[in-house]
């Protein structure tokens, strides 16, 4: 084949593109897409209840991943902050992941227990009552809007179609789990144990 | 990583390798032949448009060799190539465990040799009050602020009332295992709207923010039932349960009737969370060193 024959043809050259840069997500995605050393849950990773994963999914419509990471990094700097870095078993239920690309705010991947479920809410509702110098938005609706029994029970039997085992009676149960719970509620319910698996917080 | 998985990735990144420099081999010949470097190849587009054989500079190709020999290098020094480790032996948690060895022998003796201090000499030491600084500014500020005058709800630790005391106990165990500060909810036992009232009156007038009126003083029996056992009869608290001093102009969640009147009826939960896994002793001592000099700085 000769240069001139792939320059002239638009579709052949699109193909052969599409082939040389597959290689590269081939050979570095695929095998752990595959292989169990990235799919296998970490010790106590268990699939997000109900309420958690309420919370899980405001958090991802609120964008809090924009400013808030959770991802912890191999390094002292950030170890000796935030807790024991990440480990990919620690994500295998998160659909998507939410290790976020930047910190406005601080890594949030072990913020569990390290704040009062009060000092949560108030935060939350008015994050300048405790922290002055904060510029984090307000969200003080999720007070008032209430978690939907009936699409957390369809989201779970989603999950679990996917693969996530959960058992038919937790699919049955999710909706008296978030019943009356706010989204401040779920919200604080998925952040207060967020990385609280590791029995070591250093 | 199973075998299979191994050799897909060891095969797949060699044969992309060596399929590299066969590129570059194959392109290298595709140029225009029997045409000298400048001049006009011979094609001609939309009746002016021609093609010049003007090949890019030999050290850009050689920047293509360097890429590949770099690569072939950098696979057999680190882990790449599926299981390998590499001829180093770098890890990523090898690294991070160095870096954490490094700083535990160059930081520890110097949180150590202040841990040796007795209390009192520790928060005179301007080098251990500036260790002390930086741990309150990573994790106290949060709740307790950055000029740690707290918020409501979250104590003042600069001025000299002390809910749960000021000892280095006190001020340790604080740290190192939390506190919950809890009121009841005690408007049930009031009486109704005007029970509250007179209540709220009464803690009121117990540090003369209001007078102590007949409808107040009529609360006093009640306060002594039902309040003393953490208040004292007097209204001036108890540090063993955390219980805030009434007789004084300090309010943790407010002075007002209002917000009096809530802390009766909604009942109040104060949270400290525990650090002790997070700090460690020494850290803690520290610690408690700085924040029982702030309110000596008063």
């Amino acid at each position: 084949m000769r240069h001139d024959t792939i320059e002239k043809s638009v579709n052949l050259m699109i193909v052969l593109i599409i082939v040389a840069i597959s290689i590269g997500g081939l050979i570095e995605i695929v095998p752990l897409m595959i292989s169990s050393d990235a799919n296998e849950p970490a010790e106590n990773i268990e699939p997000y209840p109900p309420l958690r994963l309420a919370g899980r999914d405001i958090y991802v419509r609120e964008g809090c991943y924009n400013c808030h990471s959770q991802m912890i990094r191999p390094f002292r700097s950030e170890t000796e902050r935030y807790g024991p870095y990440l480990t990919a078993g620690e994500t295998v239920y998160d659909r998507p992941f939410q290790f976020g690309s930047k910190r406005t705010g601080p890594d949030l991947a072990r913020v569990g227990g390290r704040y009062s479920d009060d000092w949560q809410r108030l935060h939350l509702t008015d994050p300048r009552a405790l922290v002055p110098e904060s510029n984090m938005p307000a969200y003080p609706w999720l007070t008032d809007n209430m978690v939907d029994g009936e699409l957390i029970t369809k989201k779970l039997r989603t999950l679990q179609f996917l693969g996530d085992p959960y058992t038919d009676e937790q699919i049955a149960g999710a909706a008296a789990a978030v019943e009356g719970k706010s989204e401040m509620d779920a919200l604080i319910a998925y952040l207060q144990e967020l990385g609280t698996n590791r029995k070591n917080r250093r | 990583m199973p075998a299979f998985w191994h050799w897909f990735i060891v095969a797949g990144t060699v044969v992309f390798v060596i399929w590299c420099v066969w590129l570059i081999q194959w392109a290298g010949k595709q140029g225009p032949q029997n045409v000298a470097d400048d001049e006009v190849v011979g094609h001609r587009w939309d009746g002016d448009l021609e093609e010049w054989n003007n090949p890019a500079p030999k050290w850009w190709l050689y920047l293509y060799f360097i890429t590949i020999i770099w690569a072939v290098g950098y696979m057999i020094a680190y882990p790449g190539l599926g299981n390998f480790d590499g001829l180093l032996g770098w890890s990523q948690e090898g690294q991070y465990e160095q870096e954490m060895q490094y700083a535990a022998e160059r930081y520890e003796p110097i949180y150590e040799r202040f841990a040796g201090m007795p209390f009192a000499e520790l928060s005179q030491q301007a080098d251990a009050l500036k260790l002390g600084e930086s741990l309150y500014a990573s994790y106290c500020t949060t709740c307790h602020g950055s000029d740690a005058r707290g918020a409501a709800g979250y104590p003042n630790l600069t001025d000299d009332d002390w809910l749960w005391g000021n000892t280095e106990a006190d001020i340790t165990a604080t740290i190192r295992h939390g506190r919950n500060g809890v009121m009841p909810v005690l408007a049930p036992a009031l009486g109704g709207d005007a029970g509250i009232d007179n209540m709220v009156a009464y803690v009121r007038s117990l540090s003369g923010l209001s007078p102590a009126d007949a409808d107040a003083m009529s609360a006093k029996p009640m306060f002594v039932a039902l309040c003393s056992a953490c208040h004292t009869a007097e209204g001036t608290g108890n540090k063993l349960f955390g219980a805030p001093n009434l007789t004084d102009d300090i309010w943790l969640y407010g002075s007002s009737e209002a917000m009096i009147r809530s802390t009766i009826t909604e009942g109040r939960s104060g949270i400290m969370p525990a650090h002790g896994e997070l700090l460690g002793d020494n850290r803690s001592k520290i610690l408690a060193a700085y924040i029982a000099s702030l309110s000596k700085n008063q």
